[in-house]
């Protein structure tokens, strides 16, 4: 056993690069070059300030996944609660010391480049709940003490992120860590009695929210309320994915992010965009090529032999698609407007450096996919 | 082992959880595909619509108005192209500088400095300011050449109403100026045609035919942003000018009448007297159009305004005299018609008549003697046509009076400022004034005085039908789709029937009962005019194609006292605003007649010394301008 550990530990750089996800790579290069293109075309055409910035962080950040990869699963695994400790201890630097932007305070500067701790959160949450169910024997999964302790480890970022105020990505930090709940084997009863408490409790929860919030719910249920104000930005963003048609109105020709219709183009609205000027065969092509990550991190999670991969991988499958379902369907008029990025498309640094640094873990697991983590 | 055993049951339970969850994830998928599709292709053509609603907005253009023209063709009312000062707020880099170099390139005021700043805060920073509707020539060119320095003015050349013979024309066509809010809501066309900037019928002919005039907008559809600005042009659609009117006038008679009652005030009106055709129509003293075009100064404004010979009236149809003796060919007519008088009838005048002790007099005071209708009428003599009018009766005087269009409206609905005058009977008195008619008043009416009020215009009309053997006609001043020539409206006429363009039947238009009192009337008014002692006989034209018939008429505007009678005053010494109106209606050439006029001028004293005169000038060119005339045939069709 022990052996073995130390075999799987002297692998070579060469073997670690051959040992690389190449499929999952070229999709991701892929999508990081369609995302340049895409950002050249919120700027109208031309290179200018998004675009270059878009680019540059590409450019540090995918080595950086690389970098990341070439670490040994077991290392991510050991360093799992820190990561997660570091990023609260960031969370509630942030609370107090952050940078305050259209009201609400999510930002630190780092010189740099500005981090929003909730996005790296993301990541850290299911790299912390991974490792606690790696660990947690099959049998202790229902116990009082490992539910208190692992919902503990849920609410405590989410409670910092909703107090900033960032509903959206504190809905997708709880999502991703329920679903480790999930997959450690919490009792469906237990997720089945939670979701009617939730359902029961909502308008409660509802009471609670924010003017600004409400509204958002009330403009998703009936956007023509206010055409010209709260409904706009969703009314418009279907009238660029409606008039995009089969085939889209073509590259740099989107009307209505080219005459500036479109609100938060480069953002939360980027695949609107997209879905304009490349029509139903574009999105659907985008979907495909997300699906394609998505299976393959699925893939190298179920050839994992630690648990500890399995989870994180399964974890972040689940985190990916969640992203993009919740992104898609804000902009389609399915879902109320919550700021959601879309993963490596959307511009923002601190969203894409915890998508690559996940995306590295993953690599990470498939090079060292016949690592036992004890 | 028990722990390797662990391990792989917790395996078990992530991949089972896990496939349930990825089942999950292909149902979220396909239900987000199901959504694209619904959008982008079942809904893609709703959306497009809106996608195209947002992106593209239109800009009307003022429309280009059609031209008028005379019967030759002439442009009367034309289109001319002038040059327009625009800034673009956005372009200018130092507004302040701007229009300081602006105001001393062009003079501009302060006050127009100040209401450009006003503008510029009202308007969107792309949305252009007309700094100046009208630039000279010169300083169009003056603009051009500092417009290096000038960062953010535009020239621009666009296209203004025009009126080439400046107050010519200015009662029959009026004029075009900027439209109030109440002229856009009263007429539809104009309502879904306004522009700002644009210039609709302010009266006359251009207000009446302001829907046909119009013309359409050219349309600029342009793809703007979501704030409104103007990204790139995509399309023009042209304008279609609006119709072309064509008038039955000549140019060269309503100018020559222009510079025969130069700084006098009255009217002149020329008539075919078979088609109707309005072949002059003036009234003097006239103003220039196009001062209104561009916003009349407040100067200008008070000079027409406070003219004491009244430019703004249109005196040929608004202007209401009493016709004096020209009344007495009817007066005449009708009596004969009612076989109250014939020819043989005489009359002994002593230069006043005594009725119920009261006096009527002849303007002759010494008396004409014993006097026929053909004398009466040569002479004018007013005891004459006392004692006919006596036994006349205004009744049947009216009757007949009417018939020959007093008290009507002869343009009908044309001009909205024409008047319809008065030719007065016992019930209308008793009606209106609620008193009864009195004797003495039917012997004025027969002399053309007293309650009785025409136009100049119904006069002309009056001689027309006189001059074209007792039919009547329909006068007109547009030529019309199917215009009926000279000879068929003669031949209609002689045939004792008309062809109505209106209702499209032939019907009697005879106003006789008898041929033969006509002519009497027209050879009494041929002796009125081409006779020793007749009161036009110093403007006859002996040569036999000018050769004109006419009668004088000379209106009092007060009573003449006995101590005024006496003293028997030249004009000078008289108050212009005492003095007697001085008209004659003509027709000629006395064979074979083709026109009829009517002349009045304002105090202008006697008609045989003020008046007849003016016919004398007047027939020559208008009998020389009629061989022209005749070829005229060129006709476009126009409906209106």
């Amino acid at each position: 056993m022990f052996q073995h550990d130390r075999l799987s530990n002297e692998i070579t750089l060469f073997q670690k690069m051959k040992n690389l996800d190449y499929i999952l790579l070229i999709s991701i290069i892929l999508l990081s070059v369609l995302s340049v293109f895409v950002m050249y075309s919120t700027d109208g055409g031309e290179i200018l300030f998004h675009t270059k910035n878009h680019f540059v962080k590409l450019a540090v950040f995918f080595p950086l996944m690389i970098f990341v990869a070439f670490f040994n699963i077991k290392f991510w695994h050991n360093f799992s609660y820190l990561i997660y400790f570091i990023v609260i201890l960031l969370l509630i630097y942030v609370s107090f010391f952050g940078i305050k932007s259209s009201g609400s305070q999510r930002w630190m500067d780092l010189y740099l480049f500005v981090l929003q701790p909730s996005e790296l959160m993301k990541v850290a949450i299911i790299m912390c709940l991974a490792k606690y169910y790696h660990r947690l024997k099959i049998e202790n999964v229902n116990s009082f003490t490992s539910i208190t302790i692992v919902l503990s480890i849920i609410l405590i970022p989410i409670i910092f992120v909703i107090s900033q105020p960032d509903l959206g990505t504190s809905i997708l930090i709880a999502l991703s860590g329920l679903i480790i709940l999930w997959l450690g084997g919490v009792k469906i009863k237990y997720f089945i009695y939670s979701f009617i408490t939730f359902l029961i409790s909502l308008p409660f929860i509802i009471s609670f929210l924010k003017p600004y919030q409400k509204l958002r719910i009330l403009t998703f249920l009936d956007p023509d309320r206010d055409p010209l104000g709260a409904g706009y930005q969703i009314i418009q963003s279907k009238i660029a994915i409606g008039s995009g048609g089969l085939d889209g109105k073509g590259f740099l020709k989107g009307t209505q992010s080219y005459l500036d219709f479109l609100p938060e183009k480069h953002t939360d609205f980027i695949f609107t965009l997209f879905s304009e000027e490349f029509g139903f065969i574009g999105s659907v092509g985008l979907l495909i090529l997300y699906s394609i990550i998505i299976f393959r991190i699925l893939r190298i999670g179920s050839i994992s032999r630690s648990n500890f991969a399995r989870l994180f991988c399964f974890g972040y499958a689940f985190a990916i698609f969640i992203y993009i379902v919740v992104n898609l369907s804000m902009v389609l008029g399915l879902l109320p407007i919550v700021g959601s990025p879309l993963p490596i498309m959307s511009y923002g640094g601190s969203s894409m450096l915890a998508t690559m640094i996940g995306f590295g873990i993953v690599l990470s697991a498939k090079i060292n996919h016949k690592q036992m983590i004890a | 082992m028990i722990k390797s055993n662990s391990g792989i049951r917790k395996t078990d339970v992530i991949n089972r959880r896990m496939f349930i969850v990825g089942a999950a994830k292909i149902l979220v998928f396909v239900g987000i595909v199901a959504r694209l599709f619904s959008l982008q292709i079942n809904e893609n053509k709703k959306y497009l619509t809106l996608s195209d609603k947002n992106r593209i907005r239109e800009w009307k253009l003022p429309p280009t108005r059609g031209n008028i023209v005379d019967y030759f063709g002439n442009v009367i009312a034309g289109n001319l192209k002038v040059y327009q000062l625009h800034i673009i707020p956005e372009q200018v880099e130092n507004f302040n500088y701007l229009l300081v170099r602006l105001k001393k390139l062009l003079n501009l005021s302060d006050k127009k400095i100040a209401n450009i700043n006003k503008l510029k805060s009202e308007l969107k920073p792309w949305d252009s300011i007309i700094v100046s509707e009208n630039l000279s020539w010169s300083q169009f060119v003056k603009i051009n050449n500092y417009l290096y320095d000038l960062v953010g003015v535009k020239p621009v050349m666009t296209i203004s109403r025009n009126y080439p013979f400046n107050d010519v024309y200015t009662h029959v066509l009026g004029y075009v100026s900027q439209p109030n809010e109440q002229e856009i809501l009263d007429n539809q066309t104009i309502q879904e045609r306004f522009v700002p900037g644009m210039k609709i019928g302010k009266l006359g002919l251009e207000k009446r035919l302001e829907n046909h005039l119009i013309g359409t907008n050219a349309i600029q559809r342009y793809e703007v942003n979501a704030y409104g600005k103007r990204i790139n042009q995509l399309e023009h659609q042209k304008g279609e000018q609006g119709s072309k009117i064509r008038l039955t006038v000549d140019t060269e008679i309503q100018k020559a009448c222009g510079e025969l009652l130069n700084e006098k005030a009255g009217s002149i009106s020329v008539m075919d007297i078979y088609t109707g055709d309005i072949i002059a129509m003036y009234s003097s003293p006239s103003y220039n159009p196009n001062l209104f075009l561009f916003g009349i100064s407040q100067d200008e404004w008070q000079l027409i305004r406070n003219n004491p010979l009244k430019p703004l009236i249109n005196k040929t149809l608004s202007g209401l005299y009493s016709p004096g003796s020209t009344i007495k060919p009817i007066v005449a007519l009708s009596a004969l018609e009612n076989k109250v008088i014939n020819t043989k009838f005489k009359v002994k005048c002593t230069g006043k008549m005594e009725l119920y002790g009261q006096t009527f007099h002849c303007w002759k005071e010494k008396g004409h003697g014993w006097v026929s209708l053909k004398n009466a009428m040569k002479q004018s003599c007013d005891t004459y046509f006392y004692e006919v009018a006596r036994l006349l009766g205004v009744d049947r005087l009216n009757i007949t009076a009417e018939k020959f269009g007093l008290g009507k409206k002869v343009l009908g609905d044309y001009f909205d400022n024409e008047k319809k005058g008065l030719f007065p009977n016992t019930k209308w008195k008793k009606n209106n004034l609620g008193k009864g008619w009195v004797l003495g008043e039917t012997l004025i009416t027969g002399i053309g005085q007293g309650y009785i009020q025409s136009t100049p215009l119904q006069l002309c009309m009056m001689t027309a039908q006189i001059a074209n053997g007792g039919y009547a006609i329909k006068p007109k001043i547009i030529v019309d789709s199917n215009p009926v020539s000279y000879e068929d409206a003669k031949q209609s006429m002689e045939s004792g029937l008309l062809f109505d363009t209106d209702s499209e039947v032939l019907i009697d238009k005879k106003l006789f009962k008898d041929k033969k009192n006509i002519k009497i009337i027209q050879e009494a008014m041929f002796a009125s005019t081409n006779e020793r002692f007749g009161t036009s006989y110093k403007s006859r034209i002996d040569d036999p194609k000018y050769q004109f018939v006419g009668k004088t008429g000379t209106a009092q505007v007060k009573r003449i006292s006995k101590r005024e009678r006496e003293l028997d005053l030249e004009l000078e010494q008289i108050p212009y605003k005492d003095r007697d109106h001085a008209l004659y209606v003509a027709y000629g050439p006395y064979i074979n007649p083709r026109y009829a006029l009517s002349i009045i001028v304002e105090h202008g004293g006697s008609g045989s010394k003020a008046a007849a005169p003016i016919a004398k000038k007047l027939f020559k060119l208008i009998i020389d301008r009629h061989d022209l005339r005749n070829k005229q045939s060129n006709f476009e069709r126009i409906t209106v």
